[in-house]
């Protein structure tokens, strides 16, 4: 499946995807994005490839029965996000327990930049930038920093953040609103 | 739909989408920011690793043996105690019986003996008389 690359919203996977055999197709099609999100998500390298695998494994145990009514990747999102609130509900009750997390930090991750034709003051600017951004969606609430997430990272549009995270577009688009809102705050902060 | 959900709906008039041209680059930055995090993870060499054991990790072996021995040994040595204790209890009741039964046929020979005593008698009852006067003739003769 060569439109499927890594980087692109693969957002045009249909129906018939859902024949058995072309599993391991969309688990090469959706693989990187899932676990791009999971990552910006957490910001913790082996959660997200944990809930990565994890999402793939329920989605094969899971693939006969996907009729194919929302495309693949909507599909493997919504399981996606599902874990990732499991996770957290889990670890909020397990909180005897010692937490231990490897998120990065924000600055480590802003430092991820592609090596582009940028002078090193663009650069700057940039890493700049996305340092503000990562801080605004770390103080958004788990609502808002998913659909922040699946707007502006992997680019989905209203009615497929609606689909799969469940809420209907009008609750998107407010939890979309208050989340620029925050990012524009904080953009303003640093000037 | 709950309150919380319909003020939510009705909370912006303008389209979220729209952006400014700031907001836009700084997006635009993020979102290269983390497809490049994303694609250098995904990419990246994989070592595996030996679960490391801890120094501790013999001591607890043989503290863990150590508990499981005292464990069982503790429950063997209560055993024997009981078996042990149940034997002399069993002798103990032996003895008992054993002298009871003892004190009971020296009661009973005892008894027989008196009986044998009062009934056996020299002569009859009534004859007694004639055999004193026998007794007093003897003493009389020597």
């Amino acid at each position: 499946m060569a439109a499927c690359t890594t980087l692109e919203p693969m957002v045009n996977a249909t129906a018939e995807l859902a024949a058995p055999q072309e599993f391991d197709s969309a688990v090469a099609c959706h693989r990187a994005q899932i676990f791009r999100f999971l990552l910006s998500s957490t910001r913790d390298v082996d959660l997200a490839e944990t809930l990565t695998q994890d999402c793939l494994l329920k989605a094969h145990r899971n693939w006969s029965t996907f009729r194919g009514e929302s495309s693949v990747l909507t599909w493997l999102m919504r399981i996606a996000i599902n874990l990732q609130k499991d996770h957290w509900r889990n670890r909020r009750l397990q909180f005897w327990r010692q937490t231990q997390t490897n998120a990065v930090d924000l600055d480590e991750a802003s430092e991820w930049l592609p090596s582009g034709e940028r002078s090193a003051e663009q650069r700057i600017l940039a890493k700049e930038q996305v340092a503000h951004v990562w801080r605004a969606v770390e103080n958004l609430s788990e609502r808002q920093r998913t659909v922040f997430l699946l707007r502006f990272v992997e680019e989905l549009d209203l009615k497929q953040i609606a689909d799969v995270t469940g809420m209907g577009e009008g609750t998107v688009k407010a939890h979309l609103s208050r989340a620029l809102a925050r990012v524009r705050k904080q953009l303003g902060e640093k000037q | 739909m709950n309150r919380r959900e319909e003020d939510l709906q009705h909370a912006p008039d303008h389209d979220p989408l729209e952006l400014e041209p700031e907001l836009r680059e700084a997006l635009g930055n993020f979102k290269s920011s983390v497809n490049a995090w994303s694609e250098a993870m995904m990419h990246r060499p994989r070592e595996i690793k030996a679960p490391a054991r801890s120094s501790w990790a013999a001591p607890k072996w043989a503290l863990g043996c150590a508990v499981f021995l005292a464990t069982v040994s503790g429950g063997v040595y209560q055993n024997h105690r009981h078996l042990e204790a149940a034997k002399a209890q069993t002798a103990r009741i032996a003895e008992q019986q054993r002298l009871q039964s003892a004190q009971r046929a020296q009661e009973e020979a005892d008894l027989l003996a008196k009986v044998d005593n009062d009934i056996a008698r020299q002569v009859p009852s009534a004859l007694e008389p004639l055999a004193s006067l026998m007794d007093d003739n003897q003493n009389i003769g020597n």
